[in-house]
């Protein structure tokens, strides 16, 4: 087994106390974006600077995806939504390692994780970072 | 600017045809267009064709097996709005002189399956984010917790699309279906079913727009309006960008929809007859509160009054929209156009609007691209 890779680079980071997301700041209007981009894609300035976000938000939309979406090679069903960022308020679309509908309502707590998607032909794991209930993480 | 004239639309039917080439579909809607607004070569100077999937020079290719090649043809992609950009640039090239006749047609074959869309960076489909529908159903369950509409409205509101279908042949679904068949198909991401959805397919579309009336009985093109959507208000209209933002902002389809409307000087209280995107159900009633057809966060409520059916003041969707018809992408807005000319012109049948003189089409998409046209008869 190799070491893990990211399902894509500067998206998210370890970090002793659990992940982050890397968003970016931009430098004229202060908002933050994800995935990070040196221009803010809200005001159009440039010198964004990325910063690591999270690791807490609170669930705004959700729903489970049970049939498989192009380019997907992970578990079905998945949990997909959109949680938003304690304190900043950035909202994120994203994967949720809970699966049943029952156990999800508006503003319950999240916490970021990174769990494994799937494994490279080669045996590489591929990482990507979700979010899971507070308590479950 | 001068006026802009309807004199010729077309259809090839939406659905599945495995033995036809998106070219051959194309060829089929463009000469029935061609026919009813008498021209061949030589009787238009410009050509738009809306396409998402056809890949390289697809409106070339259909210009080309008619011998009708030569003018300048232009593809437009703009996701479920592009045949709705396409009549757009084809109706300001007339309004402004720049040309007296065009050809917009538009064609599509999409695959089987969830849609696949480069709009999302290879990245996101690894990771599960290019789901289609769950940003549907992200976008449904938004609107279902800031007003009261349930899942029965949604039901509703395929019933009543499919209903409109039967009568319509050119649409893939043509049987009526029950409220509690909708609420039984398959739950395909919460709280959207399948029945709830439309189905991405093939078929083509074609319209023929001139400075001058034709003989068929003349449909005018008060406005065509396009918009894309503004910084943060990204998740409305279904498609992620970098990072997310509850603005107040307006929507494209609200802004396509004030731009066209004061354009046309006409409000949504002068509309006869309606077509608008109902890629879902949700969708439909979104954009009926988008459109002004009904108040803001008034849509579940419209729904239940029976708004938009057959017989109310405003019937929306006759074609049997989306749902009944399926989409495909490239098509889809021409194919609208093409039922409001017939249904201005008092030629749509069984699903003909009492008395429409003033209709309204609307799509909205990816990108995200929203359309708005207004047409009147005479």
């Amino acid at each position: 087994m190799s070491d893990a890779r990211p399902v894509a680079p500067d998206l998210f980071v370890a970090a002793s106390d659990g992940a982050r997301l890397l968003a970016g700041r931009c430098r004229s209007c202060a908002r933050h974006h994800f995935p990070a981009s040196p221009v803010c894609p809200y005001c159009g300035a440039d010198g964004a600077a990325a910063e690591p976000v999270g690791p807490t938000g609170r669930l705004w939309l959700w729903t489970v995806v049970t049939t498989r979406p192009p380019g997907y090679r992970g578990t079905l069903p998945y949990g997909f939504g959109v949680v938003e960022l304690d304190r900043i308020g950035l909202r994120v679309v994203t994967r949720l390692t809970e699966t049943r509908l029952g156990h999800l309502h508006a503003g319950q707590p999240m916490r970021l994780v990174v769990e494994t998607l799937c494994a490279d032909d080669d045996g590489t794991p591929v990482e990507a970072w979700a979010f899971a209930p507070e308590g479950e993480a | 600017m001068r006026p802009v004239y309807v004199t010729g639309v077309g259809l090839h039917a939406f659905g599945r045809f495995p033995d036809a080439s998106l070219t051959a579909l194309g060829m089929v809607a463009v000469q029935r267009a061609l026919a009813e607004a008498a021209i061949g070569r030589g009787g238009f100077q410009a050509a738009f064709c809306g396409s998402v999937y056809g890949g390289v020079a697809t409106g070339h290719k259909v210009l080309t097996a008619l011998g009708l090649s030569g003018v300048p043809t232009v593809n437009v992609e703009a996701g479920c709005a592009s045949g709705g950009a396409a009549l757009a640039l084809a109706s300001a090239q007339i309004a402004s002189g720049a040309c007296d006749t065009a050809l917009v047609f538009g064609l599509e074959k999409m695959p089987r399956g969830m849609i696949r869309s480069s709009f999302f960076e290879p990245w996101r489909e690894e990771a599960g984010l290019a789901a289609t529908p769950a940003y549907f159903a992200l976008r449904a369950q938004r609107l279902m917790r800031e007003s009261d509409v349930r899942a029965e409205d949604l039901a509703a509101v395929s019933v009543q699309n499919h209903l409109h279908g039967v009568h319509n042949p050119y649409a893939m679904y043509r049987k009526p279906i029950g409220a509690e068949a909708v609420l039984a198909s398959a739950l395909v991401c919460d709280p959207l079913r399948l029945l709830m959805l439309c189905a991405p397919n093939e078929g083509a579309a074609a319209v023929v727009l001139s400075s001058r009336p034709g003989d068929a009985p003349p449909v005018r093109v008060l406005a065509a309006v396009l918009r894309s959507h503004l910084p943060g208000s990204v998740l409305g209209e279904h498609t992620p960008l970098a990072g997310l933002a509850d603005d107040a902002s307006p929507t494209p389809s609200e802004m396509a929809a004030c731009v066209a409307y004061e354009a046309a000087g006409v409000g949504p209280a002068d509309l006869h007859v309606v077509e608008l995107q109902d890629t879902d159900a949700a969708r439909h009633i979104l954009s009926a509160e988008e459109l002004g057809l009904c108040p803001r966060g008034g849509g579940g409520a419209w729904v239940r009054g029976g708004g938009g059916s057959m017989g109310s003041r405003l019937p929306v969707n006759p074609s049997g929209g989306l749902l009944s018809k399926g989409e495909p992408l490239g098509a889809s807005a021409l194919g609208q156009i093409v039922e409001l000319a017939w249904q201005l012109r008092g030629a749509a049948g069984a699903r003909q609007v009492a008395d429409a003189r003033v209709g309204l089409a609307h799509t909205v998409g990816r990108g995200a691209n929203a359309c708005v046209v207004v047409l009147r008869a005479g």
